[in-house]
């Protein structure tokens, strides 16, 4: 096998093995919060509310879908803090003959999965709240898009930082305000235009434009796309440049 | 073979190692001490890729570490000192991990696992979560993985620190069995007893330089072969002689021992210190 694909393969493996062991809990913790922002925003009080003729629980679920597909890619970057300051399984990798590549793209991918598995348990409630959506490729390609961005931008994080505490630091401080200001829970057009611009700028934005756009039938803005894919493909040597730095 | 050619690493305006140059040969046992910041770990990261050097040469089965890594990664294997399993893993699983890390094929995993298990004497514990493991299960384990790809060269950096004297012998067994079957074997430790009982050769390393490299029966003779202990107050000083009779003669006043010559009273002569200081 391509010495590459191998060494991705290694690392993948490992963290979806870590994954399989914490299931059960891994899957009730990544259930609670989408099940209270349904319950609260889009039960108890959006059940009257509409945005451009769809019910206020239509908008929030590919919103929801956004939020996770970030929040659990990133996820990953407390794993790779773990595993290199308390269990330093990070020295296990770097004296392996694989590619510093290799060990970026097993984490990212390891990432991914982690979203794509939380968005299921997104789905699966937004059905039992009556949330009928359209499933197609360009859903699953922003999703895949998105959770790629973040999945890189939380390992090269992961290697920059030096203690967990700067870990919490930078998703306070990058993650949570991007979930709730990159229309995830609301339309930004009713937003001022300068900060409209400034959002603009984020990944998760056009993440949810493209994201809910699938998700409700409307035609999908390509930029969206072309700009989540050219972040991502940024992004990823980025990552392979802070492992490699890594080494002290 | 190890060759370390005028090896540097600062840090900041701090020499962690200043120009070590040694050679360990095939089927070695090469022990590496020194106190604690002497630059022992540091060699060791840097052989294995984990840190950088500032410059200087090293070769690890004639492949140089800088310019050929892949193929001189493939020849070692590293006990850190500090134990760095997957904890909520098994053993099977940590061991299978660093197999696929290496490209081996499943076969050859499986096979190579159920050999090191029975090796270690932990065959029943395959399925294990590791983080149930005790301390020398856990370090027994560590040394198993390293040994998975059959590398010719054993990096152990302090690989019994924490362990108790009964665990700690029976790592020392294992070490020699594992040197009695070709490995190379380069130690690190603050144990000087441990270097003494399992070392052929031995480096004397303070403040990353190489202060004696030799046997220790030659390095232990540059003191003398015996030792007389006095003690007065809470001061101890120790003289040395060349025999028996020579020490015994010697007019030590108040309380005193006298005892052969070891590794210590060798490293604290050319260093003025000990190890574990």
């Amino acid at each position: 096998m391509n010495p590459f694909i191998n060494g991705s393969l290694a690392v993948y493996r490992r963290e979806m093995l870590i994954f399989r062991r914490r299931f059960k809990r891994q899957m009730a913790g990544q259930a609670i919060s989408p099940l209270l922002y349904l319950t609260t925003f889009g039960y108890a009080m959006g059940g009257e509310l509409r945005f451009d003729g769809i019910s206020y629980l239509d908008f929030l679920v590919p919103g929801l879908v956004a939020m996770a597909s970030m929040t659990q890619a990133f996820a990953i970057a407390t794993d790779i803090n773990v595993a290199r300051f308390y269990w330093h399984i990070f020295d296990e990798f770097q004296a392996a003959p694989i590619s510093n590549g290799s060990y970026v793209a097993g984490e990212v991918m390891a990432g991914i999965t982690r979203a794509f598995m939380s968005i299921g348990i997104i789905l699966g409630l937004g059905l039992l709240f009556g949330v009928r959506l359209h499933y197609g490729v360009l859903f699953w390609l922003a999703i895949l898009l998105n959770s790629f961005f973040f999945a890189n931008l939380a390992v090269a994080l992961a290697m920059l930082v030096k203690s967990h505490a700067d870990q919490s630091l930078l998703t306070n401080f990058v993650i949570t305000p991007m979930a709730f200001l990159g229309g995830t829970f609301f339309p930004l057009d009713r937003l001022p235009a300068w900060l409209q611009h400034v959002l603009g700028l984020l990944p998760l934005t056009h993440a949810s434009t493209a994201i809910r756009s699938a998700a409700l039938g409307h035609e999908v803005h390509w930029q969206s796309l072309l700009l989540l894919a050219a972040m991502g493909s940024v992004i990823f040597p980025v990552a392979y440049h802070c492992v490699n730095r890594a080494r002290d | 073979m190890i060759a370390i050619e005028e090896l540097y690493k600062n840090y900041g305006p701090k020499k962690a190692l200043n120009g070590i140059s040694l050679t360990v040969e095939r089927g070695e046992l090469f022990a590496y001490l020194g106190p604690n910041g002497a630059g022992k770990s540091t060699t060791i990261r840097i052989l294995t890729g984990l840190t950088r050097m500032t410059s200087g040469r090293a070769s690890l089965g004639g492949f140089d570490i800088e310019t050929q890594v892949t193929l001189a990664k493939h020849q070692f294997g590293v006990v850190q000192q500090y134990v760095n399993l997957d904890q909520e893993l098994t053993v099977f699983e940590n061991l299978d991990i660093h197999g696929r890390l290496f490209g081996m094929s499943k076969r050859a995993r499986r096979k190579k696992v159920d050999t090191l298990l029975a090796y270690i004497e932990m065959e029943d514990r395959a399925d294990t979560l590791v983080k149930s493991l005790s301390g020398g299960l856990k370090r027994r384990v560590t040394i198993a993985r390293a040994l998975l790809h059959e590398p010719g060269i054993l990096f152990l950096d302090e690989p019994t620190v924490g362990l108790d004297a009964a665990i700690r012998r029976r790592i020392w067994a294992l070490i020699k069995k594992i040197q009695q079957q070709g490995t190379t074997i380069f130690l690190t430790t603050h144990h000087i007893e441990e270097a003494e009982f399992l070392a052929q050769r031995v480096a004397f390393l303070d403040n990353g330089r190489i202060v004696a490299l030799d046997t220790p029966e030659h390095l232990m003779e540059s003191v003398g072969h015996w030792a007389v202990d006095q003690f007065a107050g809470s001061e101890m000083t120790t003289s040395y002689f060349k025999t028996r009779q020579k020490a015994n003669t010697f007019k030590a006043e108040g309380e005193f021992t006298l005892r052969r010559v070891n590794l210590e009273d060798a490293f604290l002569s050319l260093i003025g210190r000990k190890v574990q200081s």
